[in-house]
């Protein structure tokens, strides 16, 4: 009996939770983003997801193979990358850059840096804003039903022009394939809640300070701050790449501070920036403020009266 | 939601229904009995024994060496057979007195004595409480007489009884609550003897439904006395988390429990005070809990210290087959153990035995950053940022970060995605750390 005994330190129990079931629930909750996106702008759309995913799962097995590591695809973390990355993308986009994208995000972002939980910045977005330095046309063209080109919500609010609140709730207007739809985004999101795979912390903060941010310095009305909100990605970047693990602070409070600071940011760059967007500047410039955001909020321990 | 509660924390399988409802059985010890030095915190107490003594059931066979240290007492009549080191539930060897049992149960003369404990002194309160041997036998096994002794008796205005028995599989104390609430009321109110500005305060924790309305009839009338239900939620039964609870005072890891004006001790600690003083029965005995899906007859015994791990498993009817882990306590803070040829000591709570690992052995992946560690973490230290200054040996960042605050609860591994052994770790590095520190005072005193 002695021999068969197991001896290891405690706890001795463990919760059921491990990162790849974290990892496919994430994946779960943008398969209805994924699939409006699908249905809005057809097979195309499809392609262009399969086609990020392929790449991010097959760059890392690649990479890691190549280097002598222990492949690691089956935690899902390449998958989620790969899914953000593809509903980053115009559906019409053409096929090779989500390819290169993908590439870029698992090898530059994440792989050189460590891998899994080692990387600076989110990195579909880091390779997605790569993507639209690098191919600003073919990034930024947005057709809508039949191939026609249209300008986004957002280029038409920043024009000057109304939008249509609902149609843009729903998701039936241009823009890339996994940000138009605020519904499939939000059911998305709340089962990322219930699940506990998130906190509430980083998008609330996020999206509070930018609506506020809106209201102030944009137009003091609320159809305006709302078109804000549904557009332009705000939604599927507070909940699915804000609060990317690896590059958001662990602290709660931090949690805070990032979330206030990507609503700021994504208000300057929306209102007085260059482009109607935003989203995915405001993110990858305060993922870089992380560690200094953690070093300033950790918890006051028990008892004690500072940190 | 509602009740009373602390920061962090987590919901772990409870296991409780295995042995819940077992009533507790008396286990007559047989053979040897094996009475390590060192079954508390503190100095190991100096044996007043040897071989071919003979010694009565009560009898003092060690006595304390040092201000914080714990008398030992025999459980049983019978002849020393010698001092030895022998092995513990902690794994290492100890030495011990060895008493072969005669089976007659002759005590000394005071023994059981009935006392009117309105009649003592403070002082003698005390006095029996120390001579008795009680330490806390919750798990940590701080002496009591210590922790009833601070500096002001006075500025004491809560004492405490741990009935959270936040451990899952743990029944010992709610089955104590259950048979023996009365000795349980009147061992509170000695405590509440030496601190006259002291309410007395019964927490357990919301899954124990029973125990709490038992309670409240039986403190109906008792002044001065309540019961306070908490929320289930792991660790509610640290004394740190546990008096932020029940009084929304926060003791910090250098702080004693009396600078907040607190004293808390388990029940079943709580009861053996209740026999030492009004019924002159020192600390011979203590509440187990034998339980797991590995053993065929979970059950909770009432024990003499003393007695080995296999009389037991033995009165449990045995292992089922697939024994795969046997743990001395409870499964977040309890210790593997590679056999059962051990003896019983105070701060034995439970033999857990397990038929799977329940995921121990899931290999390590690379830490995530997803915070679930820092979320759960009751001292409100940051567990991600210590296990990477614990691996590199940085002890001034661990310091800095107050990793010897942990009191290594185990809800960061437990919650842990990328099975880190954070625990683990912070034990290695908190050990290492304190032998560096006395070694430094070593080096002072020369």
């Amino acid at each position: 009996m002695t021999n068969s005994l197991s001896i290891s330190s405690s706890p001795h129990i463990r919760n059921q939770v491990t990162t790849p079931n974290i990892m496919f629930d994430v994946a779960i909750a943008m398969i209805p983003a994924s699939a409006y996106g699908v249905y809005q702008f057809g097979i195309k759309a499809a392609l262009v997801l399969f086609i990020s995913v392929i790449s991010c799962v097959l760059s890392e097995y690649v990479y890691q193979s190549l280097m002598g590591r222990p492949v690691t695809v089956s935690d899902g973390s390449a998958l989620v990358t790969g899914m953000i990355l593809g509903l980053n993308m115009p559906p019409a986009i053409s096929l090779w850059i989500p390819f290169l994208g993908g590439v870029f995000a698992i090898i530059v972002v994440k792989q050189l840096f460590g891998g899994i939980g080692q990387n600076f910045m989110n990195p579909a977005l880091a390779a997605r804003c790569f993507l639209l330095i690098s191919f600003a046309g073919e990034m930024t063209t947005f057709t809508y039903h039949d191939a026609v080109v249209s300008p986004t919500p957002l280029a038409a609010l920043k024009g000057g022009q109304s939008v249509d609140l609902t149609a843009m709730f729903i998701g039936k207007i241009p823009g890339s394939m996994g940000e138009v739809s605020v519904i499939a985004l939000l059911i998305g999101a709340a089962y990322m809640l219930i699940r506990k795979v998130i906190s509430i912390r980083i998008p609330a903060a996020y999206l509070i300070t930018f609506a506020l941010f809106v209201f102030i310095f944009g137009r003091q009305d609320l159809s305006y701050v709302l078109a804000h909100l549904c557009g332009g990605g705000v939604i599927f970047g507070a909940f699915f790449m804000a609060t990317d693990y690896s590059s958001s602070p662990i602290t709660s409070k931090g949690q805070i501070i990032f979330g206030i600071i990507l609503g700021i940011l994504t208000g300057l760059f929306r209102l007085f920036g260059g482009s109607a967007e935003g989203v995915s500047y405001a993110i990858i410039i305060s993922n870089l403020l992380v560690p200094l955001i953690e070093e300033i909020s950790f918890p006051i321990p028990l008892g004690r009266e500072r940190r | 939601m509602g009740l009373p509660t602390f920061k962090g924390g987590i919901h772990p399988y409870e296991g409780k229904e295995l042995s819940e409802d077992k009533p507790v059985v008396l286990l007559q010890p047989k053979e040897a009995l094996v009475f390590p030095l060192s079954q508390h915190i503190g100095a190991p107490a100096k044996p007043l024994v040897e071989a071919g003594d003979k010694v009565l059931m009560g009898q003092k066979i060690g006595e304390m060496d040092g201000a914080i240290s714990a008398c030992i007492i025999s459980s049983v009549s019978g002849t020393v057979k010698g001092i030895e080191p022998r092995k513990t539930a902690g794994g290492s060897m100890v030495p011990s007195i060895i008493i072969e049992n005669d089976g007659e149960d002759k005590t000394v003369e005071s023994f059981g004595i009935k006392r009117d404990p309105e009649a003592l002194s403070k002082e003698e309160i005390r006095n029996i409480i120390k001579e008795s041997g009680i330490v806390g036998l919750g798990g940590a096994g701080f002496p009591t007489y210590v922790k009833l002794t601070p500096r002001d008796d006075a500025k004491i205005d809560t004492v405490i009884v741990n009935g959270a028995e936040c451990e899952p599989y743990l029944t010992s104390d709610y089955r104590m609550l259950m048979e023996e609430p009365e000795k349980l009321i009147k061992g509170l109110r000695i405590i509440l003897r030496l601190f006259e500005h002291a309410k007395g305060v019964i927490a357990i924790e919301n899954n124990k439904p029973e125990a709490i309305k038992r309670l409240e009839e039986l403190v109906k009338d008792e002044p001065g006395i309540t019961v306070c239900p908490l929320s289930t939620k792991y660790p509610q039964g640290w004394e740190r988390t546990l008096i932020q609870s029940v009084t929304g005072r926060k003791v910090s890891a250098d702080m004693l429990p009396a600078e907040v004006g607190c004293i808390v001790d388990n029940v079943d600690t709580v009861i053996s005070i209740y026999y030492a003083v009004a019924e002159s029965t020192p600390l011979i005995r203590r509440i187990i809990t034998v339980t797991g899906d590995a053993i065929e007859n979970p059950q909770n015994y009432n024990v003499r210290i003393g007695t080995s791990y296999e009389q037991m498993v033995e009165a449990s009817g045995g292992f089922k087959a697939e024994v795969k882990k046997l743990i001395s306590g409870g499964p977040m803070m309890g210790r593997a153990l590679d056999g059962i040829d051990i003896p019983v000591t105070k701060v034995t709570s439970a033999l857990l035995c397990m038929s799977d690992d329940e995921g121990t052995n899931d290999p390590t992946t690379s830490c995530i950053r997803c915070a679930r560690c820092v979320r759960v973490c009751p001292g409100r230290i940051v567990p991600q940022q210590m296990v990477i200054a614990a691996v590199h040996s940085d002890a001034e960042r661990y310091l800095k970060l107050k990793g010897t605050d942990c009191c290594e609860c185990g809800s960061c591994s437990y919650i842990c995605p990328a099975r880190i052994p954070l625990t683990e770790t912070f034990i290695g590095m908190n050990r290492r750390i304190s032998e560096a520190e006395a070694a430094v005072r070593r080096k002072k005193n020369d």
